[in-house]
Parts: structure tokens; sequence; C-alpha cells
């Protein structure tokens, strides 16, 4: 019984880290993109700017929770709970550091593709439930985007499943003590972010919430509280995907022989997870926004290839006993 | 971890009680959209049920594979129709009773196959026995199933050539 009463402590601390983080990062992510573009940033809140998410919360908390008339009200209330569990749901199985961790699952990487493809109910039924054109237009691509992209994502994983010999991401990170896999793995790394920006649906694959040409997409009739969950759903999605990235290509907490006893494993894990945050932050402010058709074309045409190429080169060399 | 201090049969039965209801709520619901719904939920409990019986790579399949890429294109497909006024006017429930006969008659049918097979083999045993890893899986459908893996693709094959086909513009510019 101490030991699930010890479990649960462990789960409580994660979340309370992991959900004023995602707030954190709404400040970091302008702030960052502000100094990329030469300009401040929001810097009036606190020291430099600090408090933004603070102030942006209680006046989210302030506004009127307001649930459309014509919306399907059921549906529409759920979808922005489901986006947000099924997010959370997947940092139960990452491994943090050799003790910290929620589960070992022995299917912890299908368990994390299996997250990552319900968070699409999300989009969709926030699309369908607004009932309305934008929403709708939305949320089918999100629809199309997602299931796509998984796709090329589940395929890019399973080289490293493949050279570690296992599901379990403990595992696939203790396989990493010789070496980062993505020495080996460098094409399904790429993939595998391109997929995961796709999949979070983030800047320049940010087509279900296109504000151009959709007002805000599949959240265009969200306000209030149920806004700020979507917020903080795609806001933990990248960090999920950075730190799945870190996990599954980057040694997770592992370091090279000096380095790993200037800090704690955990730290480093953490400074992994951050620099891969940044280049997500950067993609989004250099890179412009495809058209839909593009996008789903540059999956097919380019991204499938690739990881199948990776899959049977990375396969092919393992029998070889190359790798 | 939690789940090794509740007792596995208590979830085992939760989960499939909550698959029965859904399942019996997908052929009641009115509401096409609403009824896909209820069948992922039944999915994911059925896929809770195959991880306490041990097989943790079936049960991480049936989310990835059916609630997960089918079910969201189902989703997809009912969306784009906008089915909103004309759900009751073709619900079969309307027909009255006579309708339900026939597929009343194959579930009692398969009901009692399956209580036959409860019989022989107890469920207790079921949910006692080894977890199968993904690698013994991976063995089996290469070694003696291989037969099987060969046709399901070949189906699938013949399923995106189809798709192609459909997809493909014609003379005019057009699509099928």
């Amino acid at each position: 019984m101490p030991e699930m009463i010890w479990k649960l402590v462990e789960i409580s601390i994660i979340i309370a880290l992991l959900i004023p983080m995602a707030a954190m990062l709404v400040w970091v992510e302008r702030r960052m993109i502000g100094i990329w573009q030469d300009r401040l940033g929001p810097n009036r809140v606190g020291p430099f700017g600090i408090l933004q998410s603070f102030a942006d919360l209680l006046k989210i908390l302030g506004k009127e929770d307001w649930i459309p008339p014509f919306s399907e009200k059921l549906v529409f209330t759920l979808a922005p709970i489901i986006g947000a569990v099924c997010v959370l749901m997947s940092f139960a199985v990452i491994p943090f550091a050799p003790d910290i961790g929620v589960s070992d699952l022995n299917i912890g990487l299908l368990f994390f593709l299996a997250m990552a493809s319900l968070a699409v109910y999300s989009v969709v039924l926030a699309g369908w439930a607004s009932n309305s054109k934008y929403a709708l237009l939305g949320g089918m691509r999100a629809a199309a985007q997602t299931v796509s992209y998984e796709v090329f994502m589940g395929l890019s994983v399973m080289g490293v499943v493949i050279l570690s010999g296992s599901f379990n991401l403990r595992e696939v990170v203790l396989a990493q003590s010789e070496g980062w896999f993505i020495q080996s793995q460098f094409i399904g790394c790429f993939v595998f972010l391109v997929a995961g920006i796709a999949e979070s649906h983030r800047l320049p694959f940010d087509l279900p919430e296109a504000e151009t040409e959709l007002t805000a997409g599949f959240h265009t009739e969200y306000s209030g509280l149920k806004f700020a969950l979507f917020f903080l759903g795609e806001y933990l999605g990248v960090t999920l995907i950075s730190a799945m990235s870190v996990v599954l290509f980057f040694g997770g907490w592992l370091m090279p022989a000096p380095l790993d006893t200037w800090l704690p494993a955990i730290v480093w894990f953490i400074v992994k997870i951050a620099f891969f945050i940044l280049f997500f932050i950067l993609l989004r402010t250099s890179l412009p926004r495809p058209r839909f058709d593009q996008l789903l074309a540059f999956g097919w045409l380019v991204m499938l290839p690739l990881a199948l190429f990776n899959l049977l080169a990375t396969a092919a060399l393992k029998l070889m006993e190359v790798l | 971890m939690i789940v090794r201090f509740a007792s596995i049969e208590s979830l085992f039965y939760l989960a499939a009680l909550i698959a029965i209801i859904a399942s019996l709520k997908v052929v009641t619901q009115k509401n096409t959209v609403h009824a896909l719904l209820y069948l992922v939920v039944s999915l994911l409990a059925v896929a809770v049920c195959f991880y306490l019986m041990g097989a943790p790579f079936a049960a991480g399949l049936e989310v990835i594979v059916y609630a997960g890429a089918i079910l969201v294109l189902f989703v997809f497909a009912i969306m784009m129709f906008g089915l909103k006024n004309d759900e009751t006017k073709y619900a079969p429930q309307s027909k009255g009773l006579t309708i339900w006969l026939g597929p009343c008659v194959l579930a009692v049918l398969l009901l009692v196959a399956l209580l036959f097979s409860f019989d022989s083999a107890d469920i207790q045993q079921q949910l006692n026995a080894t977890v199968i890893s993904s690698k013994e899986v991976g063995i089996l459908l290469y070694g003696p199933y291989l037969l099987a893996v060969e046709i399901a693709s070949f189906l699938l094959l013949a399923g995106l050539v189809a798709g192609y086909h459909y997809a493909k513009p014609d003379a005019q510019g057009g699509h099928l």
C-alpha cells in the first residue's frame, strides 16, 4: 500500500510540474519569437515579463465560458478535455530519469502512439460539435493531416525499436548507453520531428487552425476555460514531442562520460527537452505555412518513402550486424 | 503499477461491462456521430480487456488501428455528409421489432458458442496466463501464420489499387 501512495504522489508531482510549465511555455514562446524578430515581446508583467502567463490565466478565468446554443453541447464540452487528457496520459510512459517515471509499460512506445492517435478526436469532435463552417473545415483538415502523419510517425520510430529490441521506453534509453540512436537514425529522427509537428498541429503545419483562412479553425467557437484547455493541450503536446525525441534518439537522461557527472540525470533530460522546445519555436518563427494539398502531398510523397527506406536500411544493417 | 493492487479480475469485468453497454448504445443511438463515439469507447474497453488478459501488443494495436485510425476515418466521413435532420427518417428502429429478429438470432447463437468455450477454458485461468510479448507475436505472425499475413496483405493491396483507381482523374480531368 505505501508503494501505491508513493506512486500517486509521484504522478501528482509530475502533473503539478507539467501544467504550469506548459503555461510558462506560452510566455517563453512569445518572448523568444520577439527576440528573434528583433523586438521585445511581452516584458511588462513581473521581471522580464515572466508573470505574463499568470496574467493571461487570470484574464481567461474571468471570461464568460460560452457554449453556443447551436452546438452539440455534450461533445462540445468533452472535446477539449479529451485532447488535454490524451497528451497528459502519454507522459505516464516517459522515463524522466533512472528512477523517475510513472510506468515502465512494456508497450510504452505503442501507448504513446495510441494516445497521439486518440488526441485527434479532440480536434475533430470540436470541429463537428461547434456546428460552424470554419470549425468543421478545421476539424476535417485535422483528421486528414493527423491520420496521414501518424503513419510516418509510427514507421519512423520502428528503426529505434529494431535497434533496441523493445517497446519499453526505459529499455530504449538504456540501449543507448553505447551511443545515441541519432547516429544511425538521423532519417528516422527527421521524419519523427516533422510528423510530431504535424500531430501537435503547430506552425508551419497548423492548417487546422490557420487564422488567415479559417478564423481560428476548430476552436473558433471556444472561449474561456475550454479554449485554455486546447492551448494547454497544444503546449503539452510540444513538450511531449520534445521529450519523445530525446528519449528515442538523443539518449534520454544519458550523457557521454565526462558530462554526465556535471549535472543530475533529470536536469540533463530537462536541458535536452528545452533545446527541442526552443527548436520548435524557432521553426514557428522562420517557416511559412504550406497549402493543405502541399502538406498532404509532402507527407505521402516524401515522408513515407523516407520512413520506409529508413526502416529497410536499419533492418538490413541490423541483420548484417553492422549496427 | 496500480493495477497490481486493485484486483485484476474486477478491472476486467468492469471493462467488459463498459464494452457491452457501449456496444448496445452503438446500435440504439439515433445520432450517427454519438453511435461512433460509443463504438470508440467499446473498442477502448476491449483493449483494456486484452491488456488484462496478458496481450499488451494486441491491446496497443487495437487502440492505434481501430480507435485511432479506422474510426477517425468513419467520423470524418459522417462529418462530411452532415447528417442533421434525416437521421430518424431512415433509422430502422422506427420499422418495429421484426427487423431485430435476424441479428438477435445470430447474436444468441454466438452467445451459446461463447458460453461453451468459457466452460472448457476457465476465464480465471486466462487472466492468470503469462504475458505474451510483442516479440512472440511477431515470430508467430511471420512463422506459422505467414500465409494469413500474406493473404491479408493481398487484400490491402487490392484495396489500395481500387482506391487509386477511384481517385485517379479521368480523361476530362474530373474524378470518378
